[in-house]
Order: C-alpha cells, then structure tokens, then sequence
C-alpha cells in the first residue's frame, strides 16, 4: 500500500471517528455511530499495518500483542456491571496514558525518528516528545487513583497535602527545568535521565491531584482524564507527523473538556477549584451545622407498605435516582415497580440531575441496563418544572441533587447549584440509608419539610418490599 | 398498669360522629392500652359494637359505667354537664373543648381535678402537630360534603357535556375562602367537572387554589390579609368595597357559591348581601358553611336549606355528621397520633409532657389547674409574604448552543492571548509544524461542535466510544514496531523499541476491543 493510500484511508478514518461522536446526538442514530467508529479504527490500523512505515517483520508481534490486549478488552467487557462503569472507564483512560508513555520513550531512543530534521524541527519535536510523556503519565497515574477511588480501594476524602499548591508549582518548575536539560542533551542516555525524572514528577502530579479531589467532584476528573488521554493521542501525532492521531486525540480532547464543563456547571462550581481540590468528604458524617442554618422540622419515616400506599394514588410520579440505586443495584426492581404503576395509567417519569453517579450519564446507562424505555427518563431541565403538578416524587439513594438548600440558603457550600426540586411535588419520598449527610457534607433540609417522607434502609431491599405490597 | 381509654356515646343532638373506630382501636391496643367503647356508639357512623370487638375493645353497656371505668374518655362534641358529671375524678379528657366559648364548662373540669386536651386548642402552626390536626381533618370532609349539598340542590350537571339529547353547559362553581375547608371543596367541585373560581383575602393561597384545578380571583385592592396563625383577619373599608363589588359580580355570572369564611373569635363576615342572592340566577345554590357562626349570607338560617328568590341557601351546620363515617375515621386517627404522642414509651402509660410545644398547647387543664390559654409557641408561621422567590439558578442550557456567551472583559483577554500564542508559533515554528498545528485546532472545533450534540443520557457511551478512538494511539507503537530501514547507519536499539511498541499496541488494543465492545453494549440497551 502507498503512502497516499495510507493518508486516504486515514482521511476516511477521521470522518468516520467524526461521524461516530456525531451518531450520539440521539439514541436511535447511536449504535450506527460506534458503528462508524469500530469501522473508522479497522481502517486505520489496517492501514498502517498494511502501509509504508511497517514492514513484514513486525507482523507477526502486531498480532500478538491484538490478539492478547484485544481477547482482555472483550473480556473486561462482558463481565463488567454496568454499576462499575465509572470504573472501568477510569482504567482504560490509564491505558492509554500508558500507552502514550512508551509510544514517546519508544520514539526518543528511535534515532532514526529524528533522521533528517533541521536544529529548530529537532527542538519541536524533543518538545512534543516531552509533552507527550507529561500529559501521557500524569493521565495514567491520575485515572489509576481515580479507578481505585471510584470502586472503593482508596477512599473517597481528598488527601489535602499541606502547601500543596506550593509542591504542584514545585513540580511544574522542575518540569520546564528539566526540559530545558532535555533539549540541550547530547546524547539519548543523558536525555533519558531528565526525562526520567519528568516521568517521575508527572506520575506524582498525577496522584497528588486526583487524591485531592472530594468524591462528590468524581464525575468531573472522570471527564477530566477523558480529556486528557486525547491531549495525549494529539501530542503523539505531533511527535510522529500524524495528522490522523492529531485530529482524533483532538476530537476525544475537546469531548472530554465539554464534559467536565458541563458537569462543573452542573454543580455550579469553577473547574479550577474542583481541580485544585478539597471539595467533598468521602465520609457520612453530618458536618456540625453552623448554629442558624439547622434545619427545623420534624422527619417522618414511612414504610414500604405507605410508600406503596402513596404510589398507588399517584397519578404523576417522578423518580429521581441517585449513586445510592447504584450502589443498592436496585435498578431492576425500580424497573418492576415503574411497569406496574404504568400498566394502572400512572405517569412514571425519571428525573436525572447531570452529576448523578459518579461519571456523566451514569444514571441514563443504569436505567438502560434495566430496560427503562429512554422516552420517560429525562434530563433535569426537562421535568423540573413539572414537580407542582407531581403526586409523588421518590428519590433513591440521592441526596446534593435534592437539597433546597442550595436555592435558599445562601452560606451553603452547595448554594447555586442546579437542583431537583422534589420538595415542589405534593409528597416526596426520600429512600436513604441513614439520615447522614451526601458527598458534599452538607445537611438537607428537605428531609424536615412536612410534605417529606422517608424510607430508610437499602434501596434494593425497600423497593422490593415496596413492589410486593403493590401488587398485593 | 395500662390505661383505659374510653369511648363513650355521642349526645350532642344530631352528632353522629364517634371518637374512635375498629381500626384504630388495634392500632391504640398496640400502645399499650386497654379500649372500652360504650355500647352503639358507633352506630350512627355504621361501626357496631360486633366490629370493635373484633378489634379488640371492650363493650360497656351504658354511659355511666363507661366513664367510671375510662381513665381517658376519647370525645368529639364538646362535653354535657351531665357527661362531665360522670367523669371519674382526676381522669384524662381528650376532644373538642373550645375553652374561650364554654368558660362554665371548663370550671366544672377543673373542679374534677381533670386532665384536659383540647383537640380544638392545637398549635396548627407547628408542623409536626398536623398529623393531630383534628380541625383540619373535619373541615376537609365538610368542605367536600358541602359541594354533595350544592350538588344535590342543584338542578344541573357539575360537567359540561355534548350529547345526543343536546349541549349541556358546565357549572360554575364561586368558592369563598379558600381555607382547609375551602380547598377540599374546591377539588371536590373541579373533580366533578366543574369550572371553579375561589377567592381568599390572603393573597398566598392563590398557588394552592390553582394546583387544585379552581382559579384565583382577585379582589382589586393591594392589602395583606393574613392575620398570622393561618387565619385570616378584619379587612379596611377601601378592601371590603372592592370585595363586595367582585362578589357581586360573581353572584351574577355563577350556579353556585360554598362560603367558607370565618375570622377566629368574630361572627363570620356577611359577604353575600340579599341583593346578590337575589341577582342569582333561579336554581342556584348558596352552601354556607360559616351558618353556625352566623352564617356569610345575610339570608341563611342555620341549621336549615331554605329557597329565597328562587335561589337555595344551605345552612347545615352538621356537615361532618352527614359524612360521619369518614369524618369519626380521619379525627379517630388524629386522637391516635396524639396517643402516640402521649405515650411514646408505647406501654400504655401516658405522659403529659408540658415542656413540649404540641403538647402544651392542646392542654387546657392539667391535674386541675386552668393551663389555658398556652404561650404562643415560639416557632412563628412563615413569613406571610416570602421574598420572591429566588431567581431559577443557572439559564436552561440546551446543548448545541455551545457554552454561556462569556462577558466582553473575558472574551478580549482570550482574544489577547490567543493572538500572542499564534503569533509567538509563527514567529518561531517551521512550516511541518504549522500544517499539523491547522489540522489539530480545526479539529478541535469540529470536536467541540459535534460533541455539544451529544444527548446528556449518552454521556457515559460517549465516554467510553471516545476512550475506544483515542485507542488511535496504537498507530503511534505501530509504525515503531519494524519500520523499513531507513539507511542510516545509526544503531537502533531494535529489542527495546520492539517491546516497547508491543506493549503500547496490548495495552490499546485492550481499550480499543475493549471500549467498542462495551460501547456497543450500552447503547443496546437504551430503548424506547
């Protein structure tokens, strides 16, 4: 295959990876879209198997290194829940960070990459090398910290290093420093010490950020790293003239920025702060209010068999979801018990706030898991308005997302954040397992209002007491 | 040793009511105590004396022996003489009172050395006391029984109808006060098809009058009539002239009108004058539910329904009597939470405990001693008036429109910054480098485009399709795996580049099978 036809294929490739983001603007034209892409890469890297730059030597190792990376892709994919997403998203952005690591060291010791190039092109390309191997390492080690964050191994409170703005500002000195010394390096070996030491001090960065980040703020880095393993997809291109690895890693990069902006937005809170961290405890603690702001009521316990009872003469219920349905599994019995209520004409509908769960989306692909038709499952400007006009409104295992605290009280932590507001229906239902505070520590008011009920115990097991008293 | 409650006999004339029924007789021997209910006390409201002890209570034939056996009598009219009479010295009475209008009553209580809760006397205010609140409960039944008289009165359909036999037109239905009992009528009204209009002086009570399907008429005059508690208070001449003229008017354009308006300790203001009865169409109907207080219409006659001008005004005061069953279930249930409250040991031993705000208040005499009437309780109602609510946080973001248009300021300083990047580029960086730098910013914004049109509900699918394309990297350990020599005679450190790429190419080939495979996954499962 020719040079030209390889550049054809990957000006295929680039459209095809285009039209696949573009096939998730709505749920029908989405499986065409993952379509496209499997197809986008099929071409690619046959292209590149096939085309000038790889001759028959190398086939045989390709092969292999598919076949085993590809067989613990499928694998990891079929076994996973879909309640461990987050997860496993966390761990495939380190791969590519990974990745992106060896590709850079693998192309610094390749003197033949810089065979041929001008004094300046020679400083561009030791630059993009340098910053492929940055961005490459601080997405490894910081989606790695947030993989164990995300299924429990490493807790969920930030680590707050005292002065630890002052050891990132350290880091990132030492970084340029090291990479004035890489540029004046005379030979590989003596290069290869600065850059050794930049790895280092990137892994490190990356650790000391996403440590430093609260669990409330999860769907954020998650989003964060997503952009991040695109920037680094992008500075490899650089570092091998390869517009087709440019313009992907740009595409994946510009998605994930829009991601973490639009789930900073969602909490109202500045994407410098959430990155710089402190946000959020990982405990269930209730912060000793400050004296005024204790809310005042009086918080009413319900059954399984009252909440069925209340279900049962509804005729507009929306259902708000939360990390707690995931982490209960209950989705398949919020399923069952939506069914039910459709069959007897009540109108079910799901609200989801855009930072529920821990990554964007989170609840949308629970719901789907349990077959909850798409039409009824709606964004949170969608129904918000719709709570004056709703019987009942149950939220699982949901608690920041719901707080009125964050549209009345201005000192909270929360205050201006976006929230649903269940407390407008006529009765609203929270099911939580204690009455301890949610990620961002903060107490909730809605728990105190009169026309508040709560179920306390597992959202599964409730839910299951609650659909057998319905259908009795 | 558990206490007995009892249930005695209604005596009051027409009060068909009884202070507890077979339900919640369980649900109080589950507390702890012991439940004596005098013999066809329930009758009246279709529970017989089979059916309570089923439920467990004992049936005590005749009153007197009833009330020397209770410790606590459970009642609903407010208690005779000859009642008071029969209570056992030092014992519990729980039930309506109204300490302010029966003054002798409450001297003949205290003579007997009584604990006394008035149901009547409850701090409404308080939140937690609503489950208990008795006068709420009663007025929702009469406010429901009031649009079944109007309903029964009239001589129409309540819904508009077209059918074989001709048009039918939906009556108009015009409800004064807009209170419990108020409310109750008007979604009673509005479930039997009618269209209905309310009025109320305080202004607040328009949102909950329009969730209930009626519409909120306005009096045209700006003046704040909540009088505090909950209740409403005496309005200024310039208010109730403009008030009168919006009655008169409505008098003329309805079927039918529930008054509903009373003014704690005041007779209840005359709000239909004989002229407007008589401006009413022929057939109409007027239901006054004040009539026991004097009644809203200048023409009831309480206690009757009387046709004046061709129009019936309703003036029953025993609203709740007419619907007894539901009315003895719901204020069986308020005496139950109050039980609960009483004895929340649940070992049948009640503890009348004045250091709560409930419970205060509902105490009128305590081991004889006049309690009443109680300090206001600290916690005041919400203000009548709240601050306009607080402006809806953050401007509906519809995806696609890209992000919030930033301020001038900042756009400038990006701008600036900008320019000084590409012109530093420019200035230093070869021609290779500025070709590819093209392709990577105009890809970032055709990134930034498409991905704004991404539906929220397949974020988590586009993260993991993304991660799967950034798997692209793999091209990058491809092209190092055995390269065509290029002749230089450089020595390359093969093996280690070798292993290095087949590392890279595992580790992507794991996200890219991986990442569509699981992408693929997701999205079969969203589905309409």
């Amino acid at each position: 295959m020719s040079a030209s036809l390889a550049t054809v294929s990957y000006i295929g490739a680039t459209i095809l990876f285009i039209l696949s983001l573009g096939g998730l603007s709505s749920p029908e034209s989405s499986r065409r879209g993952n379509l496209y892409g499997m197809i986008g890469m099929t071409l690619a890297v046959l292209a590149t198997v096939f085309g000038p730059r790889v001759t028959m030597a190398g086939i045989p190792w390709i092969i292999v290194a598919m076949v085993v990376g590809g067989s613990v892709g499928i694998y990891a994919s079929r076994v996973v829940k879909m309640t461990q997403m987050p997860e496993l998203v966390a761990l495939m952005h380190s791969l590519v960070g990974l990745a992106a690591c060896l590709v850079g060291f693998a192309n610094y010791i390749d003197p033949a990459a810089a065979v041929g190039l001008t004094s300046a092109e020679k400083a561009i390309h030791e630059i993009e090398i340098y910053i492929g191997i940055l961005i490459g390492a601080v997405t490894f080690s910081g989606s790695i910290i947030a993989f164990g964050k995300l299924s429990g191994k490493i807790g969920g409170k930030p680590l707050l290093l005292p002065a630890r703005h002052w050891l990132n500002l350290a880091g990132l000195l030492v970084v340029i420093w090291f990479g004035g010394v890489f540029l004046h390096a005379e030979t590989i070996s003596s290069g290869m010490i600065a850059l050794t030491v930049m790895t280092v001090i990137a892994l490190l960065f990356g650790i000391h950020m996403v440590m430093a980040i609260g669990g409330a703020d999860m769907p954020v880095v998650v989003s964060m790293l997503n952009s991040y393993s695109g920037w680094a997809a992008a500075a490899t291109g650089f570092m091998l003239n390869n517009d087709l690895l440019i313009v992907t890693g740009a595409l994946v990069g510009s998605s994930g920025a829009i991601l973490s902006y639009i789930m900073c937005r969602a909490m109202n809170r500045n994407f410098i702060s959430v990155i710089a961290g402190g946000f959020g405890t990982g405990g269930g603690t209730v912060v000793a209010p400050s004296g005024d702001a204790q809310p005042t009521g009086e918080v009413v316990a319900v059954s399984a068999a009252e909440t069925a009872e209340l279900l049962r003469e509804a005729r507009n219920v929306i259902i708000v979801p939360g990390y707690g349905m995931a982490v209960a599994q209950a989705q398949h019995t919020v399923y069952e018990i939506t069914q039910h209520l459709r069959e007897k004409g009540v109108n079910v509908r799901f609200g989801i706030h855009p930072v529920a769960g821990r990554m964007p989306g989170h609840m949308n692909v629970l719901l789907a898991e349990a077959k909850v038709p798409y039409d009824i499952v709606l964004e949170m400007d969608e129904l918000n308005e719709d709570f004056p006009d709703t019987d009942v409104a149950m939220v699982i295992g949901a608690n920041d997302i719901v707080n009125p605290a964050a549209q009345d009280d201005p000192n909270s932590p929360i205050a201006g954040m976006p929230v649903l507001e269940v407390w407008k229906a006529k009765t609203s239902i929270v099911m939580k397992r204690s009455m301890a505070s949610g990620y961002a520590g903060v107490d909730n008011p809605l728990f105190y209002k009169e026309n508040n009920r709560m179920l306390f115990g597992d959202a599964k097991k409730m839910l299951e007491e609650v659909f057998v008293a319905l259908k009795s | 040793m558990p206490l007995k409650i009892g249930v005695p006999r209604e005596t009051a004339a027409g009060e068909k009511r009884v202070a507890t029924v077979p339900e919640v007789v369980e649900k109080l021997i589950k507390l702890g105590f012991t439940v004596a209910v005098e013999s066809s006390a329930g009758d009246a409201a279709n529970f017989s004396d089979d059916t309570y002890r089923a439920a467990g209570a004992e049936i005590i034939e005749g009153a007197a022996k009833l009330w020397a056996a209770s410790d606590i009598v459970f009642k609903v009219s407010v208690p005779t003489t000859e009642e008071v009479g029969l209570m056992r010295e030092g014992g519990h009475l729980i039930g309506f009172i109204w300490p302010a209008q029966n003054p002798e009553l409450m001297q003949q209580l205290a003579a007997k050395k009584a604990t006394v809760l008035a149901i009547d006397c409850l701090p409404r205010m308080l939140s937690r006391a609503q489950k208990m609140d008795a006068l709420t409960s009663q007025a929702g039944v009469a406010g429901y029984r009031a649009v079944i008289e109007a309903a029964n009165a009239f001589g129409r359909f309540f819904n508009g109808q077209i059918t074989a036999a001709g048009k039918v037109p939906p009556a108009k239905v015009f409800i004064a006060g807009a209170g419990v009992a108020g409310l109750a009528a008007i979604g009673t009204a509005a479930g039997l098809g009618a269209i209905v209009r309310a009025n109320d002086t305080r202004a607040e009570v328009a949102d909950q009058v329009k969730s209930l399907g009626g519409e909120f008429v306005k009096v045209e005059f700006e003046e704040e009539g909540s009088g505090g508690g909950g209740y409403a208070k005496v309005m200024s001449e310039g208010f109730q002239q403009a008030q009168r003229e919006m009655y008169a008017k409505q008098a003329k354009e309805v079927d039918i009108i529930i008054t509903t308006a009373l003014i704690p300790g005041k007779p209840a203001p005359k709000l239909i004058t004989a002229e407007m009865v008589q401006s009413m169409k022929p057939g109409s109907v007027i239901v006054d539910m004040a009539a026991e207080r004097g009644g809203n219409c200048e023409l009831t006659e309480p206690g009757q329904a009387v046709v004046k001008h061709g129009v019936t005004i309703v003036g029953y005061s025993d609203l709740n009597s007419r619907l007894a069953k539901q009315s003895s279930t719901l204020y069986a249930t308020n005496l139950f939470r109050l039980s609960e409250e009483l004895c929340k040991t649940k070992d049948g031993i009640i503890n009348v405990n004045m250091d709560d705000d409930a419970i205060r208040g509902l105490t009128v005499i305590k081991d004889g001693a006049v309690t009443w009437p109680a300090p206001a309780p600290k916690l005041p109602a919400a203000p009548a008036k709240p601050a306009a609510a607080k402006a809806a946080p953050a401007p509906a973001h519809g995806h696609g429109g890209g992000g919030a248009p930033a301020s001038g300021g900042k756009t400038a300083v990006i701008f600036g910054v900008a320019a000084l990047l590409f012109l530093f580029i420019g200035a230093y960086a070869p021609a290779a480098f500025l070709g590819h730098f093209t392709v990577f910013v105009l890809a970032c914004f055709v990134g930034y485009m498409v991905v704004w049109n991404v539906t929220p509900a397949l974020h988590t699918p586009l993260m993991s399709v993304t991660n799967a394309i950034s798997s692209i990297i793999a091209i990058g350990a491809l092209v190092q795996i055995a390269p065509p020599l290029m002749g230089s005679d450089v020595a390359r450190p093969d093996d280690w580049i070798r292993w290095l790429a087949v590392a890279g190419i595992a580790l992507t080939a794991v996200n890219m099978f991986g990442g569509f495979a699981v992408t693929q996954r997701m999205l079969a499962m969203f589905r309409k």
